[in-house]
């Protein structure tokens, strides 16, 4: 079985996130990078799989140089090949970044044979599109569904479950096929010694992205008002109980 | 491709009759995809409609035969026109399904913006939409500024962030974010004319279409349960979520957890929200033993009341909740489970 699993280097915030002075980027000078949560666990899902059913699982990004450390961070939690589709010029827009990955797919497909599998994640962690995995399907004619939370394959057949409102749904998508999971489909291991080491020596294939920018253009970042209220002390310890379910009357939620 | 009725529109692929099409040279057109599972309208829906108002006309589009009695509820919240699609193969949910019935529906309609809720649902339907009639989308607007070369503020981060964006497009796709404005119905009530059309939707689109169903007992999930209790590292074990099923059973709600608690092994992966994107708005969330880290607030913060329970006065979920308690919640959601018990008895 092969498998490919898309993802997205991006810094990882802590309690407060600072935008530079131009306010196009995300001040990241204290960051640490890391991969995008639910894509995290896409290359969680690709390893389990690639256990289960044996083939390989190749790990495929978008951005700069540097996101080659992601891409090795996959290798040391099971990914078998790494692709880097390298940019010096800052982040491309869905549509772009859509047309150069499928581009790339197309490319890696004509030399390696067809992917069975693609994972993307529900959607980034920084800029929320939620499209780049949905036009990519559609661009390669391949049926998609996004929000995983379980993931088997069995006969050639892809199972999904994910979260409505009324409880779980269930997708049968035939191989090939393209899915989106969502953090909680699974808890990704961390890198063994073994990992780590065959992530140093791992080759990581560079291909050129080919995309023109879409519609939809950055203009400015802005952090939210801060909502300041003042917090209404019920109490200290247990002796509180009586307040907080005075609260929960006058609410009416009792 | 859906079939068109007669033959006099046989370059159309959604065909409508003429007293429903729009006014070309009329107020902008506003398409705004309604939400729902087999019949049952997503009050996110609303929100949707409520927003599309300020933009111009609204026609409301209904995507298989299990909607068409929404018309009338639709029509109060300012929808002009339902457009209703019907195909046997719409019967249940299906995302290629419901992005190509968008995609033709656009195609025939030429809207200016074509709206819909950003709920999972929303924001995927929308994305296949866009990727079939390759036109840019913006998820998750909170703010819409059509004068201005249609500039939009969006989510970003889930929601720790914004993004004004510019929409270069001549049909804008968006979808507004969940609970970013209350749902109102129209002033005026009006009463939406239903359109009916038939069609035919490619086999090949049954493949992503719902399978199969595990219907949940309990009838309230997080973005339905009116009381979310919340557990952080605080609770500290998986023993400690007892007292918080409890406390969320007594007042029909559910327990969430953050992935710092999936982490350490104290919840099962699969009740974990995760840290992008999750948005709640209960009419109460108690946030137990969390500190209160942006991403964790930005999911939160739509709540109509926010009560902390936490040790740290200075806890970042303790200064911005409306409520607090200061103290440790092993004892403090004990003794507000007991104190309803006892004061409904």
């Amino acid at each position: 079985m092969r498998v490919l699993v898309c993802v997205k280097r991006v810094p990882a915030p802590g309690a407060r996130i600072n935008i530079t002075a131009d306010g196009q980027e995300i001040d990241s000078a204290h960051l640490a990078f890391t991969i995008s949560p639910h894509e995290e666990c896409a290359v969680e899902a690709a390893a389990q799989l690639v256990e289960q059913h044996g083939g390989e699982a190749t790990v495929l990004t978008l951005g700069p140089a540097e996101a080659e450390e992601q891409l090795r961070y996959a290798v040391s939690v099971g990914m078998t090949g790494a692709v880097l589709l390298p940019t010096d010029d800052g982040e491309w827009d869905p549509q772009r970044t859509a047309h150069a990955i499928s581009s790339a797919i197309k490319e890696l497909e004509s030399s390696g044979g067809e992917f069975d599998l693609i994972l993307f994640g529900n959607e980034s962690a920084d800029s929320g599109g939620f499209q780049v995995g949905v036009r990519v399907a559609y661009a390669l004619g391949r049926p998609m569904v996004n929000g995983g939370k379980a993931l088997s394959i069995v006969d050639r057949v892809a199972h999904v479950e994910r979260e409505s409102d009324s409880g779980r749904e269930t997708y049968e998508l035939p191989l090939p096929c393209v899915i989106g999971v969502k953090e909680g489909i699974n808890l990704p291991r961390y890198p063994t010694m073994k990992g780590r080491l065959a992530s140093k020596k791992a080759d990581v294939n560079s291909i050129v992205p080919v995309g023109q920018p879409g519609g939809l253009w950055k203009i400015v970042l802005q952090r939210p008002a801060e909502t300041k209220s003042e917090t209404i002390i019920l109490g200290t310890g247990p002796d509180a109980a009586a307040a907080v379910v005075d609260v929960l009357e006058a609410i009416g939620v009792l | 491709m859906l079939r068109p009725r007669s033959s006099t529109c046989s370059k159309q692929s959604v065909c409508y009759d003429p007293a429903t099409k729009p006014n070309p040279g009329g107020v902008a057109v506003i398409l705004v995809v309604v939400e729902h599972d087999r019949g049952a309208l997503s009050p996110a829906s609303l929100e949707a409609l409520t927003a599309a108002r300020s933009l111009g006309d609204i026609e409301a589009l209904t995507i298989g035969e299990s909607a068409d009695h929404l018309a009338d509820q639709l029509g109060a919240y300012g929808a002009l026109t339902v457009h209703q699609a019907h195909n046997e193969m719409l019967g249940d949910y299906g995302p290629e399904a419901w992005g190509e019935v968008v995609a033709q529906t656009v195609r025939a309609l030429s809207p200016a913006i074509v709206l819909a809720c950003g709920t999972d649902r929303g924001n995927e339907v929308i994305a296949q939409a866009a990727a079939r009639l390759d036109l840019p989308f913006a998820a998750n607007c909170v703010s819409f500024r059509p004068d201005a070369g249609f500039e939009v503020t969006r989510l970003r981060w889930g929601g720790s962030l914004l993004e004004n964006a510019s929409l270069a497009a001549e049909i804008k796709l968006v979808t507004i974010a969940h609970h970013a404005v209350d749902a109102e119905p129209a002033t005026v009530q009006g009463s939406a004319t239903p359109a009916p059309f038939a069609g035919s939707l490619d086999s090949s689109l049954a493949r992503s279409i719902v399978s199969g169903r595990v219907e949940r007992q309990a009838g309230v999930t997080l973005s339905t349960a009116p009381v979310v209790v919340g557990g952080g590292r605080g609770v500290g074990s998986p023993e400690g979520f007892g007292p918080l099923q409890e406390l969320a059973a007594e007042l029909g709600g559910v327990v969430w957890c953050s992935r710092a608690v999936t982490n350490s092994g104290w919840r099962n992966h699969t009740d974990q929200v995760g840290q992008t994107g999750t948005r709640i708005a209960p009419d109460v969330y108690f946030a137990c033993g969390i500190s209160g880290a942006i991403q964790h607030w930005v999911g939160a913060m739509a709540s109509k009341n926010i009560i902390a329970i936490n040790t740290d006065r200075e806890a970042n979920m303790v200064t911005k909740a409306g409520y607090a308690v200061i103290g440790d919640l092993h004892q403090v959601v004990p003794a507000i489970t007991a104190e309803i018990r006892r004061r409904r008895t």
